[in-house]
């Protein structure tokens, strides 16, 4: 997949101007965060749940190599693999191999971010193995060779218009514009391509320590026939799902449909524990778990650490303004929204992700909805600092908060400046109360008003109010 | 390789080399107890209202409940369902007593044992619990009741006894461990209303991938 991330801002600028898109971004804003306030209100215990599950958390990962060796030795009682790879490279590679040992021609895929954190897709292709994405959204993107633009709807930045057209193009099928009739096709699409898999990829929401269990939640069904039909089940995931025992993944179950779909529960819960034991008619022979860790083992030193919580619920970018206004492609990887801004710059270098941090109001919204309280604001605060450290912040702005702290460690001038300047906008805001052009601030001004100040700093309104209390 | 590195690199995370003796104890304490955490109050009631909540959350959850006095009446009420919806095949989980109910079926339906086809259009399984939490059902894999059965048919028969029904989920796992104490089955199912999708602009559909409906046969 190709970064865009430094182009964030034309990328955001023209997200604005999409027609289709705003329409699209449309049901993010009215679906999910009513859905998610709908099924918190009807559970109590919620918010214990939150602090349990952040506790918990912390406690997994201040005990992380411990867990997985737990983990690790679970599956291999049970007749599985573990592969445990350092990067995306070493991870592309280990799945390579398993499909190239079973002369796998085609995979079947279950929805998995990480798979797209370590493009896996392209490079099973460049290497002559069909990968057949099988969830609805992700089907459809395959289709039209785009990546997903949330984490867990993926195609939310289309229109049905956008879906029929696609379809239509690739099923040879009359044009429909009835959801019902699309998604049947893909359903009849793709029930060949699940029986003739060799080998079925998914992801896994949690790793069961105890059980040496992989979990999936998944409303379509379709993880579970990618993970029973094929042979083989390779399970890709990264190290911080593990989880110490079913008791403890049922405090995040509890958690995730709520805060991600709004939903009670998601309609598939699976476990898979080892490959098909003696006497069972079906299920894979072969049951791999690749573990990735691609930068996940650096964060644990830093302040990043608390990111490593991240149940991938999606709730930070449902309630995201900026992602909001923009979509999730804006963004120019594979994470998008406030939990991409903090993990992209660790995952393709600050260098090329430092304009994702910056793109926030800090309205912390994000950190309110998160069921694991991860403290997004600050992490993406540690970026901004990192990014002025490593003299990345253009020079302007630089320039900018030079000047700035020079003046504000200076108290007389900085009241003095304040003042002159509450005056001077004033002044160009005319009658009309209003500033609609504003030297050097267009990147504000063009898009909107600014409203003017009353012509008194605060101080100012400060002192005359605590004189007037005093006479009174 | 990647192993010790991995390891290496958590462990200097956390500034130690090697994880000390009270973190290992703490993990096996942890992994050993299999403690509950938060558990939310409102599935937690006495017999009758754990299996009226169970009703209504799998109802919520677009589940079909068909409630029955006894197993003897199942028959019937699959080969209703079936005649009405227009379907004259099924393919059946071996366990006891499927066998046995399966000879009172009709001779007009065709009736299968073993794993499901592409093309099946429905199944009849057993449910090892209901959880009355979220009107979850809970399956798991076993020579007698193969996992296709409960994902490639279009339409999905499930028997529950009502005395199965568990008020939340760490119940479940209560039971499903004293079954399997030193290994899970190759696979848990827990299952909540029959597939769905809202990829295409965020508008529900029924019957993505999985069975279109699901039909639990309450037996008391
Ligand atoms: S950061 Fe929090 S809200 Fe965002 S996806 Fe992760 S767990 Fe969900």
């Amino acid at each position: 997949m190709q970064i865009t991330s430094p182009d964030f801002k034309d990328n955001a600028r023209i997200a604005l101007q999409d027609v289709g898109l705003q329409k699209a971004l449309g049901n993010v804003k009215t679906g999910f965060p009513h859905k998610r306030a709908a099924a918190i209100a009807r559970l109590p215990e919620f918010e214990q749940l939150r602090d349990e599950a952040r506790d918990l958390k912390n406690h997994i990962i201040e005990h992380l190599d411990l867990y997985l060796e737990a983990f690790e030795a679970k599956v291999l009682e049970n007749g599985g693999h573990v592969h445990w790879c350092r990067t995306a490279d070493e991870a592309r590679q280990t799945i390579l191999k398993i499909c190239q040992d079973k002369q796998a021609r085609t995979v079947t895929k279950g929805k998995s971010m990480v798979t797209e954190e370590i493009n896996l897709n392209e490079y099973l292709e460049a290497n002559g193995v069909t990968p057949v994405e099988t969830d609805l959204g992700e089907y459809i993107l395959q289709l039209r060779g785009e990546h997903p633009s949330h984490i867990i709807a993926p195609a939310i930045h289309l229109n049905l218009e956008d879906v029929s057209e696609t379809f239509h193009a690739h099923h040879h099928k009359p044009k429909s514009m009835d959801p019902a009739v699309l998604m049947q096709e893909a359903r009849e699409e793709l029930r060949t391509k699940f029986v003739a898999a060799d080998v079925g990829i998914t992801g896994a929401n949690f790793l069961v320590a105890e059980t040496g269990s992989s979990i999936i939640v998944t409303n379509e069904g379709n993880g579970d026939l990618t993970q029973t039909l094929p042979k083989t089940h390779i399970v890709v995931t990264s190290i911080e799902k593990v989880v110490p025992t079913l008791e403890d993944m049922t405090l995040f179950l509890r958690l995730l449909a709520r805060s991600a779909t709004g939903q009670e529960f998601t309609v598939y819960n699976t476990l898979s524990t080892g490959p098909r034991r003696p006497g069972d008619q079906d299920g894979p022979e072969d049951y791999h778990v690749v573990l990735v860790d691609n930068g996940r083992s650096d964060m644990i030193a830093s302040e990043l650490r608390e990111m490593l919580r991240c149940i991938r619920c999606a709730a930070c970018m449902n309630h995201c303004p900026v992602y909001g206004a923009i979509g999730g492609h804006s963004y120019g990887w594979v994470y998008p929204g406030p939990m991409g801004s903090v993990l992209t710059p660790q995952m393709i270098g600050i260098e090329q992700a430092a304009l994702l941090p910056n793109a926030s109001t800090f309205c912390g919204k994000c950190e309110s909805v998160c069921p694991v309280r991860i403290p997004l604001p600050k992490l993406m605060r540690h970026w901004r600092r990192d990014e002025f450290e490593k003299h990345l912040t253009p020079g302007a702005a630089r320039w900018g908060l030079g000047v700035w702290s020079f003046v504000a460690r200076r108290p007389a001038l900085y009241r003095q400046l304040t003042r002159i300047g509450s005056r001077v906008l004033r002044s160009l805001a005319g009658k009309k109360g209003r500033i609609s052009k504003l030297p050097l601030a267009s990147g504000w001004t063009d898009g909107r008003e600014m409203p003017a100040p009353s012509g008194k700093t605060f101080m100012q309104q400060w002192q005359e109010q605590q004189k007037a209390r005093q006479s009174s | 390789m990647s192993k010790a590195e991995i390891l290496g690199r958590i462990g200097r995370g956390l500034g130690r080399i090697e994880p000390t003796a009270a973190e290992r104890e703490r993990v096996a304490a942890r992994l050993a107890a299999k403690a509950r955490n938060a558990i939310p109050a409102r599935a937690q009631l006495p017999e009758a209202e754990r299996q009226a909540l169970f009703i209504e959350m799998a109802r919520e959850a677009a589940a079909e409940v068909i409630e029955l006095s006894s197993l003897q009446q199942v028959p019937s009420a699959v080969a209703n369902w079936l005649q009405q919806t227009g379907i004259d095949e099924l393919v059946v989980a071996s366990d006891n007593p499927l066998p046995e109910l399966c000879k009172q079926l009709p001779e007009t339906l065709r009736v299968r044992q073993g794993v499901a086809q592409a093309g099946d259009l429905a199944s009849l399984t057993l449910s090892f619990l209901g959880i009355a939490e979220t009107g979850t059902l809970m399956l798991y894999s076993r020579p007698e009741s193969p996992t296709t059965l409960n994902f490639l048919p279009d339409n999905h028969l499930v028997i529950l006894q009502r005395s199965d029904i568990v008020g939340v989920y760490e119940e479940a796992w209560s039971q499903l461990r004293a079954r399997y104490p030193d290994s899970l089955p190759r696979t848990v199912n827990m299952i909540t209303g029959p597939s769905r999708s809202a990829d295409i602009e965020q508008k529900l559909q029924m019957g993505a991938h999985g069975p279109r409906r699901l039909v639990i046969f309450l037996v008391a």
